[in-house]
């Protein structure tokens, strides 16, 4: 695990941490009492079928979703205050969080400003360089392929240099090339330090970077496991039995 | 280690908030065009009802043209909210570390700027059409239609982040706030009818019913605002 | 029945007993021992509970108001239960004072109805109220539909009083031909308060009513998703 780098520093306790945290809405209750921490720069692949409750927990880990009963604390970083966390944290979410009206500066230039990165601009322009959009900064991103959307989400994650990156499915819809850069991206940032929870389906190489792997099911953590062996299996268990419910459901 | 840049003051991300709607319609013009047309057409079809006279029109004129604006102000606000939701972009500035009343700011004076663009097309329009002269009263006037207006704003912005979370939200919307700007359309149709009456006459109680419906809700939204947010 | 149960019920009887006599006893004092109004007449009569009713509505909505600002700061979900009873209540209320004036209006100047700022405000206030019934059922999750409810709410109180003062400066303005407000004779005095101590009574028992339905539907759906959960549990 890494211990230096530049998202490091001396502060202790979990990165996340959720105490009892449980969410509901309405009659369908998507986190019970959900008690887990997550340390600094553990890489950690959140398994388990669809509405298992990880883009719940990935969401509450955002701040985006409140508990409905217990908390989630970011003891780490204990003496930021509440905006100051949010600005350590960047996010992938299901949904690609841009908008289609405006070009890929102008969406990245935007969320620059609320993020109060200096020269707002030219930091957007700066982005788009690592992932590949330089030649389509001023496209609208309605005219992006899911690859390009994907990779200009992760530029918008990515633009405020975040300590902990929360990633929902971000596989979804690319190609093998763009997996390959994805997986490359995520260890430079493990490299870096940051702390990164992501929820995944596939297996494959960006799931090979994990650390810990947490299995959840109906809302529950059924595994939680940070040994390389055991993580393996529940990763293979995990995806067979996601393979298994496509094919039963046919 | 301290993640770049720094924490971002209301006004700041307010204004951020304000200048991507405005960029963001801008690209398009789709809500402002299908905006006016609707308001035209209601000018033409109140004439079609009511053919009314001089005399009439400087009596009933103001009260017509607050209708106008209220109705074409609470179609026009529901986008506001129900925009940002395909794509979750509503999640991405909350996910930011500013102010969440920020956003409902930066939305209220994006809505209040395009209403005044609708009224710059439907106070001519109105003035041509029913031959009545506003230039005369036009200082005054301006006043009170920004006044108005604002109210307007505040509440649709804060209805329409409302209803953007519940069913049949296009329904909604009116439903919720014609009857909640009742003080508006009072105050500011009787202030217009009054700058439109011969002599013009301003009461200055409208004034302050407008400015204290204005104060009032926007400090509600302030204060409760941020809650709708949340999920 | 548990001892408990019953002796609730046992409490709940005598209540409605005892708020019933005082309803009755409103009444007939009312109709019968109030000293009748010289113009008006026997008619006069109806001012008793048009007004007070109205009175209660008012008093329910600030209950509301109560509950939604508590609610959106503490986020108890009892809060919302107590506004929603509240609301439920003071519309009921309101409407009949409403509908009373409206009667009282008809034999006494020959329309149905008046544009004063006080009828004109209440029947605002109904239409804004039972917007927020309707919102509440527009919005399927409990805990979003009690903020975003208490939110409306909120608006919807902080509105009246601007509501009622624009009719009522407008009124001024454009005069009509009558209007509504009854200056009360001292006689009349000990009648009146009574109707507003029954009606108020009244008011009470049906919002605690009102609220333990509210709160054992909230408990029946938490066993319910209790027990599916345990099922969903033993199965895998």
């Amino acid at each position: 695990m890494a211990a230096t780098g530049p998202h490091s520093a001396p502060e202790g306790g979990a990165v996340v941490s959720f105490r009892n945290a449980e969410k509901r809405y309405g009659p369908h209750i998507a986190l019970r009492r959900l008690s887990l921490d997550i340390a600094r720069g553990e890489f950690v692949a959140l398994l388990g079928p669809n509405g298992s409750g990880k883009t719940t927990l990935l969401r509450m880990a955002a701040t985006l979703v409140r508990p409905t009963s217990g908390a989630v604390a970011f003891p780490a970083y204990s003496r930021d205050d509440a905006a100051s966390i949010k600005r350590r944290i960047g996010m992938i979410g299901h949904f690609t969080m841009l908008y289609d009206e405006l070009t890929a500066a102008e969406n990245l230039a935007f969320f620059a400003q609320l993020y109060g990165l200096d020269e707002p601009r030219r930091r957007a322009a700066a982005s788009l360089e690592p992932v590949g959009l330089a030649t389509r900064a001023n496209d609208l991103v309605r005219t992006f392929s899911r690859g390009m959307r994907q990779r200009l989400a992760l530029a918008r994650a990515l633009l405020a240099s975040p300590s902990l990156l929360l990633l929902d499915e971000p596989a979804t819809g690319l190609d093998r090339e763009g997996v390959a850069w994805l997986a490359a991206a995520l260890a430079q940032l493990r490299a870096d330090g940051a702390t990164i929870i992501m929820s995944s389906h596939e297996q494959g190489e960006v799931l090979s970077l994990a650390t810990r792997a947490i299995a959840l099911r109906s809302g529950a953590v059924l595994d939680d496991s940070n040994s390389p062996g055991d993580l393996r299996t529940i990763i293979e268990r995990e995806a067979a039995s996601s393979v298994n419910m496509w094919s039963a459901s046919r | 280690m301290t993640p770049a840049g720094s924490n971002v003051g209301l006004t700041r991300a307010t204004f951020s908030v304000f200048s991507k709607e405005l960029r963001a319609e801008f690209r398009s013009f789709e809500l402002l065009t299908s905006t006016i047309v609707f308001v035209l057409i209601v000018v033409f079809v109140f004439s079609f009802a009511f053919s009314p006279t001089h005399e009439d029109t400087r009596r009933f004129g103001a009260g017509f043209i607050w209708i106008a604006l209220l109705f074409a102000g609470s179609l026009m606000l529901q986008p506001s909210f129900s925009r940002e939701r395909p794509n979750d972009t509503l999640g991405a500035m909350v996910l930011a570390p500013i102010d969440p009343f920020a956003i409902i700011a930066g939305k209220m004076l994006a809505n209040f700027f395009f209403l005044v663009l609708v009224e710059a097309v439907l106070l001519p329009a109105f003035s041509v059409l029913y031959d009545v002269s506003l230039l005369p009263v036009i200082g005054p006037l301006a006043g009170v239609m920004f006044l108005g207006t604002f109210g307007i704003a505040v509440v649709g912005t804060v209805f329409a982040a409302i209803s953007a979370q519940a069913r049949m939200r296009e329904l909604l919307l009116p439903l919720l706030l014609l009857p909640a700007l009742v003080p508006v359309l009072i105050a500011s149709a009787g202030a217009t009818a009054g700058l439109l009456a011969d002599p013009p006459d301003l009461p200055r109680t409208w004034i302050f019913v407008l400015i204290g419906f204005d104060v009032v809700f926007l400090t509600a939204a302030w204060l409760f605002g941020g809650y709708l947010l949340e999920e | 029945m548990s001892a408990d149960a019953k002796s609730s019920a046992g409490g709940l009887a005598a209540a409605t007993l005892a708020v019933y006599a005082l309803v009755c006893v409103a009444i007939y004092g009312a109709l019968i021992w109030a000293p009748t109004e010289k113009t008006m007449g026997f008619l006069q009569r109806i001012f008793y509970f048009h007004v007070s009713s109205e009175m209660v509505g008012l008093f329910a909505f600030s209950l509301a108001f109560i509950g939604n600002i508590v609610f959106l700061t503490r986020r108890k979900l009892q809060w919302d239960w107590l506004a929603v009873a509240s609301v439920e209540v003071g519309l009921i209320f309101s409407t009949m004072g409403t509908v009373a004036g409206s009667i009282w209006a008809k034999p006494a100047w020959g329309v149905w109805w008046v544009w004063d700022e006080r009828l004109t405000s209440a029947f605002v206030m109904c239409v804004l109220y039972t917007s927020y019934l309707l919102l509440r059922r527009l919005v399927d999750n409990p805990e979003r539909r009690a903020v975003i409810s208490a939110v409306f709410g909120a608006f919807a109180f902080l509105d009246v009083p601007l509501v009622y003062f624009s009719i009522w400066w407008w009124r001024t303005q454009h005069p009509g031909p009558m209007i509504l407000t009854g200056k009360l004779a001292p006689a009349m005095m000990p009648m009146f308060q009574l109707s507003i101590l029954a009606l108020t009574a009244l008011m009470v028992l049906m919002i605690q009513q009102r609220y333990k339905l509210e709160k054992l539907r909230h408990n029946f759906e938490e066993l319910r998703n209790e027990s599916e959960y345990i099922q969903q549990r033993g199965a895998s």
